[in-house]
């Protein structure tokens, strides 16, 4: 899980204020939609495979900075992928690492909203369920993990970095899981515009990054689904159940809006990683993305989307809606939403509890490895 | 508690998936863990929760060797203009079949 609801990055990149946009994007968007996120997943994938087989000039061994520069970005214009001991230019491996370990992090951090009910699931079977869900959130940080460190960052560095607070992570997990439904509509609604933001990154130019993206959105559609099954009963069930439904869903509405960033207008995000094929669609075109998706699977809810002004536009071909509080996510990002301070001690605790263990299985491996050299086979 | 020392950093190991059998192992990834034995713990529980795969293989990233992709060029170069390798560099006399 894991949105654009992040402090502007503290590094030097370079930032630029509305920078022209394709709109091409917007139409490749809207035809996508149609054939459904996993769809495009797959055709992700195909694109991958096939952009590896064009022909790409050559950079020579002894090449200087501007050649090599140059078959970098033949590579990206062919839509081909930079791999971990390819040359690349420093801002570039500076601003992967930052966004892969932020979302690394949100993954990390994601799994204590939804850990809070594992105790308290109604049945054996949504525990089982919500168990295997958090397991896979916690493999998706380690996968992007992973993927970060082929840039030349380590593990102790990363973890570092997000117990410090110097990283960050997606905004929406400071916010609190109030009742079993809220379960449904972290699954629903977070995940949801977790894979919206997502699925573009199964196209990211570099190679690590790309493939950790294919695996994860596979995964995260499962997640969405099982959260929307969650509310499907509840929004079907007694009038009780519906209510609390109701209440989780106008709950996290916003906040989910939220998780696409600031709005394009006002929004600092980079022209260049757009340029890179990190980044390839603008904020509001993702939000939108998602409303459009989120209105008729409210209606199958039997629930609403707290909106009074939501409303098709036939000239847009798209829903006009209500903006999310951007103040309010600035003073979540900032530090001052509801569950910031819990969210961080714990990970901290938890960081700290399992020392032991991590001490202990290092001390068992360095005993094995020295029984090994005393007595030869 | 010691959770202000920090541990060794624990070696990172690459990890090979066979999805089904017949076919070979590809790579799926990595993960660190200190010894052999936990890295297949890890490589299980990271890399095969459905069914990704029937077999294993944890090697340590620091035992592999690998070409450099700065001299890519001149490393595979050589293959390039032995065309004569492919079949499709030979004429076929009309008429001649099974060849």
């Amino acid at each position: 899980m894991y949105g654009n609801d992040f402090g502007p990055p503290d590094e030097g990149v370079d930032q630029v204020k509305d920078p022209d946009r394709d709109t091409a994007h917007a139409d490749a968007a809207a035809a996508a939609l149609g054939e459904g996120l996993l769809g495009e997943v797959a055709a992700a994938e195909a694109a991958l495979a096939e952009a590896a087989g064009r022909t790409v000039g050559r950079a020579a061994a002894d090449a200087d900075e501007a050649a090599l520069q140059a078959y970098f970005d033949a590579v990206i214009a062919a839509d081909q992928k930079i791999e971990p001991r390819d040359w690349m230019p420093e801002k570039y491996r500076r601003t992967l690492i930052r966004q892969i370990a932020q979302h690394a992090h949100s993954e990390i951090i994601g799994m204590q909203p939804e850990g809070n009910w594992i105790s308290r699931a109604p049945s054996l079977q949504r525990k089982a369920i919500l168990l295997a869900k958090v397991q896979d959130e916690a493999g998706h940080g380690l996968y992007l993990y992973a993927a970060a460190e082929t840039l030349g960052i380590t593990r102790e560095e990363l973890v570092e970095m997000l117990v410090s607070g110097r990283q960050k992570y997606s905004s929406i997990f400071n916010y609190p899981t109030l009742t079993w439904a809220d379960v449904g509509a972290v699954g629903w609604l977070v995940d949801g515009a977790a894979i919206v933001n997502q699925v573009p990154l199964c196209r990211c130019s570099y190679g690590p990054y790309a493939r950790a993206m294919i695996r994860v959105c596979k995964e995260e559609s499962f997640h969405q689904r099982q959260g929307y099954e969650v509310l499907h009963v509840l929004g079907h069930g007694t009038p009780g159940q519906r209510a609390m439904a109701q209440d989780a869903v106008d709950r996290w509405w916003y906040p989910s809006l939220a998780m696409f960033g600031p709005p394009d207008a006002d929004s600092t995000h980079s022209a260049q990683s757009m340029a890179w094929k990190i980044k390839r669609f603008s904020n509001d075109e993702l939000r939108q993305r998602f409303v459009d998706m989120c209105v008729d699977q409210a209606r199958s809810l039997n629930l609403t989307l707290p909106d009074p002004d939501l409303r098709w536009n036939a000239q847009r071909r798209a829903y006009d809606y209500t903006q999310p509080d951007y103040d309010e996510l600035m003073r979540v990002i900032s530090g001052d939403g509801p569950c910031n301070r819990q969210r961080m001690a714990f990970r901290r605790q938890a960081h700290a509890d399992g020392a032991w263990v991590r001490e202990a299985a290092a001390a068992y491996a360095a005993k094995r490895a020295s029984d090994r050299e005393a007595v030869p086979a | 508690m010691t959770g202000q020392t920090p541990t060794p950093a624990e070696p990172l190991w690459e990890v090979f998936v066979r999805p089904r059998r017949g076919l070979s192992h590809g790579h799926v990834g990595s993960l660190h863990a200190p010894d052999a034995e936990l890295a297949l713990r890890h490589a299980r529980d990271l890399y095969t929760r459905r069914q990704e795969g029937v077999s294993i293989w944890v090697v340590p990233a620091a035992a592999l060797t690998a070409s450099s992709p700065d001299e890519k060029d001149a490393f595979f170069d050589p293959a390039a203009d032995k065309v004569y390798r492919h079949p499709t560099f030979y004429d076929v006399p009309e008429g001649v079949a099974h060849l």
